[in-house]
């Protein structure tokens, strides 16, 4: 599997967020794209799911499903949870699992980042980090090749964050791809960087 | 996190306080409807309307219960808002419930009152109208304490509602009033004569007693609900957090 | 389990659960319809015969008001993003979410239609002509919603917005449920044919609204 961008563009508000991006990943290899606020690492993360649309240039993504869009194989964490507050953190896991297409068990993926006891409490009463792990959860829940992750150790203690590094060196050793856009270093130590900016 | 304040002082002294009456009111409820409503069912039919006047006897301890209870949601909201009393949220949260029951019940005794002589469910009167607005008001106190997430966010803000509507009640009561003589000619309906009987009037007091009875012990008994209601969510909060604690 | 369905089934969990979604349209159709003999007045002849027309009014707007959470909420929590990026297309997405919010909000206004109806002195065949024909015309009005709740969230706006949008397309929904409605009360006038017609609607407008609320969500959400 390779991810591979060809000068890729980014227009939004009528503004160029960035242009000219090329870079490429195989399985088994992850990017860690940084750069100051406002440099477009969202919106590079946000255009390779799908969600933002490509303004010039090409993103390829070879050897998933061949007529899938590059969205539905890929994990978008960002910066929000997508956690329902009056649904509790067991049903809203349970939800995108079966959503998402299905996947392991709930109560395994909620035991993988710690969670397993706050699994009937419903999800207003999660902490921020908590509500972060549940996120997490869901990426080990359901597999899909490529992980999108928007600065995902915010709001991390230092034990969720070295178990969310856990999570990533599994998914990158069974073949996964990881683009993850970060301040500083997240837990990858053979990441490749990619640096948003002004030349 | 979140970790509510859980003032245990005053509402064990009440919950114990409840739990000693309750058991009094309750047989003073049965022996109060008991002999009312022996009383009632024995009591003269009207020469007019026969024997539906008696629904009479559940209509008028309804309409008196329903305002009773807004003007207790009132004294609770003032509890919340100014003096912060800590059972005062309780107080205003079991009132509402009971209070729109009982005049829920009023508009349907009302109705079926009203069936036999204006020959239909119900007509626009100035008394049923006032009532009406009387249960939306009670369904929007209803609609804040349900859609609130957090128990206290929802008694201020039903507190609030409470004492606007109870200045708006007057008002409102006294337009519909004025509305309704408008249209005056098209619908003209007695409650019960100008005068009544003292043998209609002891088994309607014996009744509203009773009723009144009900609604006290209903209420006590709701009030020591949110209680243990309340205790139950932070002791469910506090057992989820040591232990998210103990495994992060 | 089904994508759909966990779909439907989460949305309708929610409405239950909040206290709010599910019978809040209910309660303001209540409200609605009690205010109306305040301005009309009180005489029963006249709010008999333009009952079935309150009633359909009363409907319209709240069933269209409650759609303004739709979308807007699931877009604030980042949920929009997620149930984009499905395998389910997005205009199956939307319209399981659609039937969701039909059977929360619509259904129960269906229920207490009649309820209404004795309030407003209609007359029993009305009122069942009534309560049929809303429950034929409600999914129309939700799948019509549907459109400017996509609209009103990709643009950012607010309820009011939605309903300048999609109360002009209800306009034959509105004028075929209260002709069948008036059917049962006027003599001479037929059920069937605007009953009919009322289906049409409702059906046509359960593959036309997931179709254009899904490229208005598509398009609007960049």
């Amino acid at each position: 599997m390779r991810l591979q961008a060809e000068n890729l563009a980014c227009n939004r508000g009528g503004r160029d967020v960035f242009a000219g991006l090329n870079f490429a990943i195989e399985a088994g290899e992850a990017l860690l794209v940084t750069g100051r606020n406002g440099a477009g690492k969202s919106s590079l993360l946000r255009l390779i799911a799908g969600l933002v649309r490509v303004s010039a240039g090409k993103l390829t993504f070879s050897g998933g499903a061949a007529d899938a869009p590059i969205g539905e194989q890929a994990h978008y964490l960002g910066h929000q949870d997508a956690l329902k507050p009056s649904l509790s953190a067991a049903e809203n896991l349970r939800f995108w699992i079966d959503f998402l297409g299905g996947g392991k068990a709930a109560s395994a993926s909620l035991d993988a980042v710690g969670l397993a006891p706050l699994a009937g409490l419903p999800a207003a009463y999660l902490s921020a980090g908590q509500r972060r792990r549940l996120s997490i959860a869901r990426l080990f829940a359901v597999a899909r090749p490529l992980w999108l992750l928007d600065e995902p150790t915010s709001a991390l203690d230092a034990a969720a964050q070295s178990r969310l590094a856990e999570l990533m060196r599994a998914h990158l050793a069974g073949g996964g791809l990881i683009v993850a856009a970060a301040h500083g270093p997240i837990g990858l130590e053979r990441a490749r960087e990619l640096k948003l900016g002004p030349p | 996190m979140k970790m509510p304040v859980i003032d245990l002082a005053k509402p064990t002294k009440f919950l114990a306080l409840v739990n000693r009456v309750l058991p009094w009111l309750i047989a003073g409820t049965v022996i109060f409807f008991a002999v009312g409503l022996y009383r009632a069912l024995n009591a003269p039919d009207d020469y007019q309307q026969g024997a539906t006047v008696k629904i009479m006897y559940l209509h008028v301890p309804a309409a008196w219960l329903g305002m009773a209870g807004w003007g207790l949601m009132c004294v609770a909201a003032l509890g919340t808002l100014v003096w912060r009393h800590p059972l005062a949220d309780v107080a205003g949260k079991a009132a509402a419930p009971i209070g729109a029951a009982f005049t829920f019940v009023c508009l349907v005794t009302g109705s079926l009152w009203g069936r036999p002589t204006w020959g239909t469910y119900w007509v626009w009167d100035a008394r049923l109208t006032s009532e009406l607005v009387l249960l939306l008001l009670y369904f929007g106190v209803l609609a804040l304490y349900w859609t609130a997430e957090e128990p206290g966010r929802g008694a201020r803000a039903a507190a609030i509602l409470a004492l606007v509507g109870a200045v708006n009640l007057p008002i409102i009561k006294f337009s519909v009033d004025w509305w309704n003589t408008l249209h005056q000619g098209e619908s003209i309906f007695r409650v019960a004569g100008s005068t009544i009987d003292p043998s209609i009037l002891a088994p309607l007091i014996v009744m509203t007693i009773a009723f009144t009875l009900l609604f006290i012990t209903l209420y006590l008994a709701a009030m020591r609900n949110e209680i243990l209601r309340r205790r139950v969510r932070a002791m469910r909060l506090m057992q989820a957090q040591t232990l998210a604690e103990a495994t992060s | 389990m089904s994508a759909i369905v966990a779909l439907m089934l989460r949305d309708m969990r929610i409405a239950v659960r909040v206290g709010g979604g599910a019978l809040m349209g209910a309660l303001f159709f209540l409200v609605l319809v009690v205010m109306m003999p305040f301005a009309i007045g009180p005489d029963l002849k006249l709010l008999a015969r333009i009952g079935p027309a309150i009633l359909w009014l009363g409907a319209l707007l709240a069933s269209l008001l409650a759609l303004d959470r739709l979308f807007a909420s699931d877009y604030e929590d980042g949920s929009l993003d997620l149930l984009m990026t499905g395998t389910v297309p997005l205009e199956l997405t939307v319209a399981a979410k659609a039937v969701a919010h039909w059977l929360t909000t619509c259904l129960p206004l269906v229920i207490i239609a009649p309820l209404l109806g004795l309030l407003l002195n209609i007359e029993m065949r009305a009122m069942g002509a009534v309560a049929l024909t809303l429950l034929a015309g409600t999914p129309a009005l939700t799948f019509l919603g549907l459109i400017g709740a996509a609209l009103s969230v990709a643009l950012r706006r607010g309820g009011l917005l939605l309903a300048v949008l999609i109360l002009p397309l209800t306009v034959p929904v509105l004028i075929f449920g209260v002709s069948a409605s008036n059917a049962a009360i006027v003599e001479g006038a037929a059920f069937g044919p605007p009953f009919t017609i009322l289906c049409a609607l409702s059906l046509a407008a359960v593959v036309l609204g997931p179709v254009a609320a899904a490229a208005a969500l598509r398009h609007g959400l960049e």
